[in-house]
């Protein structure tokens, strides 16, 4: 990544460093401040770029991230526009109380745990079962060609994804009812069934999602020892033996981490999506907490109750996410950020 | 390590049912894509009718016709690409400078800084208050509200922090000697380093832009500053419950199925001319953020 023979000035690297480090040890030498006042102020006479190119970051965080977290406080008020997030006044737990005594809310939650669910217990083995398939293939343009394609559903925006599962699944004309008709099945308009809801949304994903999700399983395999292999093929095992001794006990490290992520982030169904596609009819089994809270809030103006309701979104998986790391520092020795 | 003349009759027969599983699931990734053309490309009727499998039937494009003199569909055409090279320009001139002085050993709070980042990766206030903070800051309905509200996030900056801190301490004391400041050395000696990892970051600030949907239809009502994918969703609502569409499309050649595929077409084209280039740093760069996201 560093070219070593680009030298600076015409000298080679090594001296100018050489020297650098001398010149900065000798600064540092002839600065000898008699106070801690004095070293901060110098520190500062210093260094003050460095927190000129930090400011307009930090400023970012406050305004559009923290300043929203001074708002969550509308949780616990009884919100109206006109008197703002200040002088309303508190109501303490009442709009959690009302939460849930909401049956719609309650489904909600339950509808974003068995999302979840379904994702992890059929999207969350197929991209490791497609990287150890592409590892297996030997024709190098083939292997290239299917994973150039596969990870491409990653970059589509979930509009055009909702756009082509509409389209697919039209009850008229569309491909999936055109590909029953062939097997005698009458047309099923798939979107307006609750009972389809969970399977589309989830076979949605895993198209989008395995090719691009195989990605860091395959650096993982790559990682793998060559001369565990070679060895392996020594005592004459197959490819299917290699795979179940070698490949996969390697990998187990990521897969754990990964699997950590994913029940870290349990509470993060791509709602995006969910609004794109559920309809009044499904909300039985489609409506997520999110899509809960942008319906009541963004939609209904109830503000106060939705900022409980994604309060509570936040809190739950801000304890998971927490969990999970512990999990994997003590798993992987490394935590994840 | 893997030599098709060592492999023994199993071992081939399980690459070839590997390699047709494989193709299969390639085939199934790409053929959407495929029906979305065809579909465009037929008639109405045809596509009504339920006759497009594979190829156009009745082969018309009267459904781009219907699309392309749109004007609303050249205006938010046109606000998409504003949106994402000026959201790509904002957000890297917050995270490069950003993430180098992260990077320094010799910022103070350093530590503090880096968890008050790292914390709104674990924790944030939802969606009702950050719209209502974005209606104190008088952003609703802004272009720039949109550019600027969403040009930082944790992960980007941590990412290209982790870069920045990997560069051996030689090339910024080098730099030093020629008494470089630290405007200088992070334009000069990081930022020329750190190209894999800029680039990194500057695709996926691309394709969030792009593809960025749900926001802009919370915020954005005038419909000359609403992006390409809210126009989209928009005309595919419209589409497929006007009643008075239904009448107009049964003279012309096209249809509300027709006109979404080809409208859909007409905004994954971009992403397609750019995909080539873009895919090997994005390997790199999943790989380069580690097994976060």
């Amino acid at each position: 990544m560093v070219d070593r023979n680009t030298g600076i000035g015409g000298t080679p690297v090594e001296e100018v460093v050489v020297e650098a480090s001398e010149a900065l040890r000798d600064r540092a030498k002839s600065y000898t401040p008699d106070s801690s006042w004095a070293r901060t102020v110098d520190h500062f006479k210093r260094e003050w770029q460095l927190y000129v190119m930090l400011a307009p970051t930090i400023i970012w965080f406050l305004v559009f991230l923290y300043k929203p977290m001074y708002g969550l406080q509308i949780a616990f008020k009884d919100y109206s526009i006109f008197r703002g997030v200040a002088n309303s006044p508190w109501v303490g737990l009442e709009h959690f109380q009302v939460l849930f005594s909401n049956d719609q809310f309650i489904r909600a939650v339950w509808n974003t745990i068995k999302i979840s669910a379904l994702n992890l217990i059929f999207g969350f083995p197929a991209p490791i079962i497609l990287a150890l398939m592409f590892n297996e293939i030997l024709h190098a343009t083939f292997k290239k060609t299917a994973q150039t394609i596969v990870y491409l559903p990653h970059f589509i925006s979930s509009v055009i994804i909702a756009g082509i599962v509409i389209t697919a699944f039209a009850p008229t004309g569309g491909i999936v009812n055109i590909i029953l008709g062939w097997f005698g099945v009458d047309s099923i308009y798939f979107l307006t069934r609750p009972e389809w809801f969970r399977p589309i949304f989830v076979g949605t994903g895993i198209w989008q999602e395995a090719g691009f999700g195989s990605i860091v399983f395959l650096a993982a395999i790559a990682g793998v020892n060559p001369s565990l292999y070679e060895s392996a093929v020594v005592d004459g095992a197959n490819r299917w033996q290699m795979m179940w001794k070698i490949t996969i006990p390697s990998i187990l490290p990521t897969i754990l981490i990964m699997l950590i992520i994913r029940i870290g982030n349990i509470m993060e169904v791509s709602f995006e999506l969910v609004i794109l596609l559920y309809q009044p009819a499904t909300y039985e089994t489609a409506d997520v907490v999110n899509t809960w809270i942008y319906r009541q809030g963004l939609q209904s103006g109830q503000y106060d109750l939705a900022a409980a309701a994604g309060l509570f979104n936040a809190l739950v998986a801000f304890v998971l996410v927490m969990t999970a790391n512990t999990l994997s520092r003590r798993y992987s020795q490394t935590s994840l950020w | 390590m893997m030599n098709w003349n060592l492999y023994s009759r199993g071992d081939k027969f399980f690459a070839i049912v590997v390699s047709i599983l494989v193709g299969m699931f390639t085939v199934a990734t790409l053929y959407p894509f495929i029906y979305i053309a065809a579909v465009s490309f037929s008639s109405g009727f045809a596509a009504q009718a339920g006759k497009v499998v594979l190829t156009p039937i009745d082969a018309t494009i009267e459904a781009y016709g219907y699309i392309l003199w749109d004007k609303q569909f050249w205006i938010s055409y046109r606000n998409t690409f504003i949106y994402t090279i000026g959201g790509t320009i904002m957000s890297l001139a917050f995270i490069i400078p950003g993430a180098y002085a992260l990077s320094r050993r010799q910022l103070k709070g350093r530590r503090f800084f880096n968890l008050f980042i790292a914390f709104t990766m674990w924790f944030n206030a939802g969606l009702i208050p950050f719209f209502l903070n974005m209606r104190d800051l008088n952003m609703l309905d802004s272009m720039f509200g949109i550019i600027l509200a969403f040009a930082v996030n944790a992960f980007n900056i941590i990412l290209l922090r982790n870069f920045f801190e990997s560069i051996p301490q030689s090339f910024e004391e080098a730099a030093r000697m020629d008494g470089a400041n630290d405007f200088e050395v992070l334009w000069k000696v990081f930022v020329p380093l750190s190209k894999p990892a800029i680039a990194t970051i500057t695709l996926f600030c691309i394709v969030s832009r792009w593809n960025g949907f749900f926001w802009a239809m919370v915020l954005l009502q005038s419909e000359e500053k609403i992006p390409l994918q809210v126009f989209l969703r928009h005309t595919i609502a419209k589409l497929s419950d006007d009643d008075e569409f239904a009448i107009v499309q049964t003279a012309a050649g096209f249809s509300a199925e027709t006109v979404t595929a080809a409208i859909i077409v007409c905004s994954i084209i971009p992403v397609l001319i750019v995909y080539p280039f873009i895919q090997k740093y994005f390997e790199k760069g999943i790989l380069l953020g580690g097994v976060k996201e």
